[in-house]
C-alpha cells in the first residue's frame, strides 16, 4: 500500500496529485509521500491554494497508482458514465 | 411570467459584483479557505470531486426561452456543454472554476437569473408544479404565490442563517406533483366558501431521517400565507437544533414536541405576527399576479389530434396532459432517454427547447422534479410538429412514469458526499427494460435513486428505492419498496440485505416480475399491489434464488 497527496486547485477545481516536486493532472504522476505525507498535508493546508487536501491509500500497479476507494478512484480517472471526459492515460475506476 | 423590477435586478447584480470582489480576495489569498467557504455557497459554488458544481436557481421550475438559451450559453462557454436538472427544479453544472464563476453570474444576471440560496442554511429554491397555470384541474395558478415567498425568502435577515436549509413547495391541485408532503413547508392552495387559502403541511423531508409532514392548518386565507409561513419559521428558528446537523430539520422539531405543540407554538407566534400587518398589500399580490396571466390562447385551435403515426402516438398517450384551455395540451420532454443520463441535456438541446418554446409554447419551459422539461401551453395542432423536432434531438422518448423515467442523484460520478454511484445503476435499468412494450405493460413505477443518505434522488419516495451505501470502500446498494412523494405519500420500507450494483438490477427485475404475478390485474400499478399484498411476495422473489450478496 501507498500514500497519495492530493487535492483540488482552488482556481479551477481541477484534481490534482502530488509528483514529489509540482502537483500533476494524471494520477499515473503521483508518488508514494510514504511517512512525508502527513508533513506534506500540513503544508499544502497552510499554503491555502490547493483545496481538500487528503491523503489516500492506492495500489502500485504497472499503470499507476490505483486508489484504494472507489471514491478515489472516480475521482482520478474522472465521471464513469461520461468516457468523453474522462482524464488521459488514467485507469478506469471500474477496472 | 414574472419579470424582475428595478429591485430584484439590483439585488442580484449587487451580489454579483460581491462576489466578484469576494473571488479575487481569496485567489490572492486575502482570505482563506474557511473564510470563503461559505460566502461560495451562498453563491451556489460548491466543490465536487472534479471541480466547482454551480446550482443556478430556478424559481418554481419555471424558465423562458431566453433563459433556457442562456443556460445553454454557459454550458458550452463555462462548463462542458452541458447541464444537469435536479429534483428540486434546478440546474447544476459540473465543471465550472472558480476564477470564471463572477463573470458566468454576470451573464445570468442579465436574464434575471441567480445562483443565490442554493445552498446554505437558508430558505432555497421555492418548487411547484410543473403544469402550473395549465392544469385542468388547478384552484389557481400557485405560482404568484412561489414568486411572493421568493421575494420574501431572497436575503431575509431573519432567515439567513437557520439551523439547517429549508425547502417549501407550492401546489394548486389535489393531484401531488411536487411532493408537498415530503418538504419543510408543504402549501396546497385551495378554495373554501368562495375564498383562496393555503392547506399548510409542516415538517416533512426526505435525508437521513424521512418523515412525511402534518398537516398543522387546514385553511389560511391567501392575503396572510406569508405570515404564518414567518410564524413556522420563526418558531423553528428559535427551537430548531443547532447542536447537531442530523437533527437539525424542522422534521425532527415538529417530531420531537409533537405536531399539535408544534402547532400551537406557531398558532401563538401568528397571533403576535398576525396585527403586524406584515402580509403584502394586496396591491402587490395583483402585479405579481398579472404577471402569471394566461397566454392569449387562441380560441379557434382545434382539439382533435391526429394519431396516425404509432410513435407519435405513443408519446401523446404517454408524454402529453389535458389543459385546461381546449386546443391545448402539456407536453412534457423526457430527458430520459435510455442509456442517457437522467436529467442531462446538451448545450445544444438547450438551445432547441428554447427554439421549440419560443415556436409552440409561448417561449415558456419547466423543469420537474423528476428532472424532465415540460411546454405547458402547446396547440394541440402543433403536437405533431413539437414531436418530430425532439425526436430529431432525442427529446422524445414516451416513457414518462414508466419504469425507464428514473430520477437518479449525481451520484459518486460527480458529487464529493456520495457513497455509490446513482447515474449507472438508473442507466443499467433503463437498459434492461428498454423494450417499450414491456414498459407499458407494467405501467405507472416510479424508480427512484439516491448515492448517499442525503436523498437527493428521492429514493424514500420510490415505488421503487434504491440507496447507494458505502461497505468499506466500495458501493453497495439497498432496496426499498412503496414510497410515494404524490398526494398519496408514503415512505419506502428496506426490503432486506443489499446487493451490488450488478446484483441490484437483477433485483429490481425480479420485484417487477414478481409484481406482474401478483396484481389484480393490468389497471393495477404497482404501488398499488404493494400496498395491497405487503412486501413477502418480493421478498421471496428476489432472496428465494441466489443473487443477494450478504
Amino acid at each position: 500500500m501507498i500514500r497519495l497527496l492530493t487535492g483540488n486547485v482552488l482556481e479551477t477545481g481541477d484534481v490534482v496529485w502530488w509528483t514529489g516536486s509540482n502537483w500533476s493532472l494524471a494520477l499515473r504522476d503521483a508518488v508514494d509521500v510514504g511517512p512525508d505525507g502527513d508533513a506534506l498535508l500540513a503544508r499544502t493546508v497552510a499554503a491555502e491554494r490547493i483545496n481538500d487536501p487528503a491523503l489516500v491509500d492506492a495500489e502500485p500497479t504497472r499503470d499507476g497508482p490505483r486508489p484504494r476507494t472507489m471514491r478515489e478512484r472516480v475521482r482520478g480517472a474522472g465521471p464513469t458514465v461520461r468516457a468523453d471526459l474522462n482524464r488521459p492515460n488514467s485507469i478506469e475506476a471500474t477496472a | 411570467m414574472y419579470r424582475y423590477d428595478q429591485y430584484d435586478q439590483s439585488m442580484v447584480d449587487a451580489r454579483v459584483d460581491e462576489f466578484r470582489d469576494q473571488v479575487a480576495r481569496r485567489l490572492a489569498n486575502e482570505i482563506t479557505e474557511d473564510q470563503f467557504k461559505p460566502l461560495r455557497l451562498m453563491n451556489g459554488l460548491y466543490l465536487q470531486l472534479h471541480a466547482y458544481m454551480l446550482r443556478v436557481a430556478v424559481p418554481y421550475g419555471t424558465l423562458s426561452g431566453t433563459q433556457m438559451r442562456m443556460l445553454g450559453h454557459i454550458a458550452r462557454k463555462y462548463d462542458r456543454g452541458y447541464g444537469h436538472f435536479t429534483t428540486r427544479q434546478n440546474i447544476q453544472y459540473n465543471w465550472i472554476k472558480l476564477s470564471e464563476a463572477p463573470d458566468l453570474l454576470a451573464e445570468l444576471a442579465t436574464v434575471e437569473m441567480h445562483a443565490i440560496q442554493t445552498s446554505g442554511n437558508c430558505i432555497r429554491n421555492i418548487s411547484s408544479d410543473q403544469f402550473a397555470g395549465a392544469a385542468a384541474d388547478e384552484v389557481a395558478d400557485p405560482r404568484p404565490y412561489a414568486e411572493l415567498l421568493r421575494q420574501w425568502s431572497s436575503f431575509h435577515p431573519e432567515f439567513s442563517f437557520l439551523p439547517r436549509k429549508f425547502k417549501i413547495a407550492v401546489i394548486a391541485t389535489d393531484v401531488d406533483r411536487a411532493a408537498i408532503q415530503l418538504h419543510d413547508i408543504g402549501l396546497q392552495l385551495v378554495r373554501k366558501d368562495g375564498e383562496l387559502g393555503f392547506k399548510v403541511w409542516v415538517g416533512g423531508g426526505m435525508g437521513r431521517t424521512p418523515m412525511i409532514g402534518h398537516v398543522i392548518r387546514e385553511f389560511i386565507p391567501a392575503r396572510q400565507y406569508l405570515s404564518y409561513c414567518e410564524a413556522v419559521l420563526r418558531v423553528y428558528n428559535r427551537y430548531g437544533r443547532r447542536d447537531n446537523i442530523y437533527k437539525a430539520r424542522i422534521k425532527i422539531l415538529v417530531h420531537e414536541l409533537g405536531a399539535a405543540e408544534f402547532t400551537r407554538q406557531v398558532e401563538a407566534e401568528w397571533a403576535i405576527l398576525e396585527p403586524l400587518a406584515l402580509d403584502a398589500p394586496q396591491a402587490e399580490y395583483d402585479r405579481i399576479v398579472a404577471q402569471f396571466a394566461d397566454p392569449e390562447f387562441d380560441v379557434a385551435a382545434p382539439d382533435s389530434v391526429d394519431r396516425s403515426d404509432p410513435d407519435f402516438a405513443l408519446w401523446l398517450d404517454q408524454n402529453v396532459h389535458a389543459h385546461k384551455q381546449p386546443g391545448y395540451a402539456i407536453a412534457t420532454i423526457s430527458l430520459k432517454p435510455v442509456g442517457g443520463i437522467p436529467g442531462d441535456a446538451t448545450a445544444d438541446q438547450m438551445d432547441l427547447i428554447a427554439d421549440l418554446a419560443a415556436r409552440f409554447a409561448h417561449d415558456e419551459i419547466r423543469v420537474t422534479h423528476s428532472q424532465n422539461l415540460v411546454l405547458a401551453h402547446v396547440r394541440k395542432a402543433d403536437l405533431y410538429a413539437l414531436w418530430t423536432a425532439l425526436e430529431g434531438a432525442g427529446l422524445a422518448t414516451p416513457n414518462l412514469d414508466l419504469v425507464t423515467d428514473i430520477i437518479a442523484c449525481p451520484g459518486l460520478d460527480y458529487c464529493a458526499l456520495a457513497n455509490a454511484r446513482s447515474i449507472p445503476v438508473a442507466q443499467k435499468i433503463a437498459e434492461r427494460f428498454a423494450d417499450l412494450d414491456r414498459q407499458h405493460d407494467i405501467g405507472e413505477l416510479k424508480i427512484k435513486i439516491s448515492g448517499c443518505i442525503n436523498a437527493c434522488g428521492h429514493h424514500h419516495a420510490g415505488h421503487i428505492g434504491i440507496l447507494g451505501v458505502d461497505k468499506k470502500g466500495e458501493e453497495a446498494y439497498q432496496l426499498s419498496l412503496g414510497g410515494s412523494g404524490a398526494e398519496d405519500a408514503s415512505l419506502a420500507k428496506i426490503l432486506g440485505p443489499g446487493f451490488s450494483e450488478a446484483g441490484v438490477v437483477d433485483a429490481v427485475e425480479k420485484v417487477i416480475e414478481a409484481y406482474r404475478v401478483v396484481r389484480s390485474g393490468p389497471g393495477e400499478r404497482f404501488l398499488d399491489t404493494y400496498r395491497r399484498v405487503g412486501a413477502e411476495p418480493f421478498k421471496a422473489a428476489v432472496y428465494a434464488p441466489a443473487g443477494a450478496t450478504s
